[in-house]
């Protein structure tokens, strides 16, 4: 489709002889909120990573415009899933955000005003200038998701992604992520694809989703693929999709159960 | 004045020499020293000091001036580690035991047979704890040319080594080829070793490397701040240490001079102590900026 941002078809990677993913297809429309959603271990961070050029394909392609995805890319920014800087790294927020303008180039430049109001104005968008000049490794997860994020967008890409940004964040930070994401991606028409374990806190946000297990994919809009029968045939076993209070819980059945077993059971449980 | 400059200082042309070398190998070591700090490198750095001395040591036994001693075995370990890949974990320990003990071992030998054939009896301690006083005139377009060129590596790859230690994955994902400008900053890190080895000695020398910078990333915040606080202060460290060392030969008991790399090394030290009793500034962190009411239902 022309739309298309992102293209993946029938990408396959297999790591030191098991298959980390089978066959995958997907893309990816512009300025879309996608949501990457799957438990921990399902290839998640293996498909950002084959998106990203990081990881190499065993077979299959990705393509970026419509065409093979180049070397260099500053159409696609990341923020990977957990960042290990030490307290006295010397960069502040405000450096952590200049090196997403240019930070992959060699020698050195001269700081210029045009460039701090750039900088300055990336941190406000993302709620990040009340620690501008404070050092990127005193701050707490959320807030160093927030600078990420300012630094990742920065340089404008076409494609914003994001490994478990919500990980590890108390409900309220969680949510403050998901809304600057949310109007970030729309004010700058970002493609958005966003890779986490509950999909709940992405359902206000989210166009599409794609749910991942056991290195095989489901696309489509939530309501579509967030079904007993398309996540049980995913997985591989019977898995049971529950709404609570607007609130979607997914839960896999033991292994050695049957799907009429536990189709029995839910009806027990039921009456 | 009379009391802080013995008489002659200015005059002593070991002492220019001394001043003008020790300040290009003291701004050198204090550049790489702050992103062998921020890399976590600062263990490479003293590996790759150790083999230097073995290089110092046999450079003495064949003739040859010792700083190419410590060039050509610090170049040579780096590409050895770059191989093994001493950043990891199993790597360091395989370094540690086998290959920092063989280096020290064959230096020891070196050194015994050197003072065996040659009776100077200073060789020994002019490797292992330098001799910035006796440095040779014909090494200095060397010594500063070796330096500038491991600042210029330095100064070339800033950005990327920065962008590298925040994430290797992101540097990577833009482009960087990560893997190259380690190697090539290991390069620079092993000639800055063998020039600060020059200075204070091959087994002190990753004191001038990692001492002030680590002094510096204390009390900066920013990259610039922090290569240009640990220049000035790795600069200050050798000039101090000098005007003691010139000094001490005055001390009781006249007419024996104490080493320079003591003085450097104890001024060094002593910065980074000073260093600790300054309180971190204030920052505006520490999650006023989320949202409060993390417990209430969502």
């Amino acid at each position: 489709m022309a739309n298309d941002l992102l293209r993946l078809e029938d990408v396959s990677v297999r790591l030191g002889g098991r298959e980390i993913l089978k066959d995958v297809s997907f893309s990816i429309r512009r300025g879309e909120f996608t949501g990457l959603i799957g438990p921990n271990g399902a290839g998640k961070t293996t498909l950002l990573r084959v998106i990203l050029g990081l990881q190499p394909v065993t077979s299959g392609e990705v393509l970026l415009d419509g065409a093979p995805r180049p070397h260099r890319d500053s159409s696609i920014g990341y923020v990977p899933q957990k960042l290990a800087i030490e307290p006295d790294m010397p960069l502040r927020v405000r450096d952590v955000v200049s090196l997403g303008l240019d930070g992959q180039k060699f020698g050195i430049r001269m700081p210029s005003r045009a460039r701090r109001e750039l900088v300055s104005d990336m941190l406000t968008a993302a709620g990040a200038q009340g620690y501008a000049d404070a050092r990127v490794g005193e701050l707490s997860g959320g807030e160093q998701q927030r600078v990420m994020i300012a630094h990742a967008l920065i340089s404008r890409p076409k494609l914003l992604l994001l490994d478990e940004p919500l990980a590890n964040l108390d409900i309220s930070s969680e949510q403050g992520i998901v809304s600057v994401l949310a109007r970030l991606a729309r004010a700058e028409h970002v493609a958005v694809l966003l890779s986490a374990h509950d999909m709940n806190p992405l359902m206000p946000v989210m166009d599409r989703i794609v749910y991942v297990a056991a290195g095989r994919v489901a696309v489509g809009d939530a309501d579509v693929v967030v079904q007993p029968e398309v996540l049980s045939r995913l997985y591989g076993r019977h898995v049971d999709v529950i709404r609570v209070h607007g609130r979607i819980l997914v839960v896999a059945a033991p292994e050695g159960i049957d799907a009429t077993e536990a189709a029995a059971e839910d009806i027990g449980v039921a009456g | 004045m009379r009391y802080i400059f013995e008489p002659g200082f200015f005059t002593s042309a070991p002492v220019h020499v001394a001043l003008a070398v020790g300040t290009v190998i003291a701004i050198t070591s204090a550049v790489v020293g702050v992103f062998t700090v921020i890399r976590g490198q600062s263990f490479a750095g003293h590996s790759l000091a150790d083999i230097a001395t073995t290089g110092g040591s046999g450079a003495f036994l064949v003739g040859v001036n010792q700083f190419w001693g410590f060039l050509a075995f610090g170049a040579g370990a780096a590409a050895f580690m770059e191989m093994i890949g001493v950043q990891r974990r199993r790597g360091r320990d395989v370094a540690t035991g086998v290959v920092l003990g063989a280096a020290l071992g064959l230096a020891a030998l070196f050194l015994y047979l050197a003072t065996q054939s040659s009776s100077t009896t200073g060789a020994s301690f002019t490797i292992l704890f330098g001799s910035i006083f006796v440095i040779t005139t014909s090494t200095v377009p060397a010594l500063i040319a070796s330096a500038l060129l491991a600042l210029a590596t330095v100064v070339v790859l800033a950005r990327v080594l920065l962008l590298s230690s925040l994430s290797s994955d992101i540097a990577a994902a833009r482009g960087v080829p990560v893997r190259a400008v380690g190697a090539a900053f290991l390069m620079a890190l092993a000639v800055s070793v063998a020039l600060s080895a020059v200075i204070i000695g091959a087994v002190l020398s990753t004191a001038l490397l990692i001492g002030p910078a680590a002094t510096a990333l204390r009390l900066a915040r920013s990259p610039v701040r922090a290569v240009v606080t640990a220049a000035v202060l790795g600069v200050l460290a050798v000039w101090i240490g000098i005007v003691l060392a010139y000094d001490s030969f005055y001390w009781p008991p006249a007419g024996r001079g104490w080493p320079v790399s003591f003085f450097v090394v104890t001024l060094v030290v002593v910065g980074y102590l000073l260093s600790l009793l300054r309180p971190r500034p204030p920052t505006a962190t520490q999650d006023n900026h989320d949202p409060e009411h993390a417990c209430s239902p969502a």
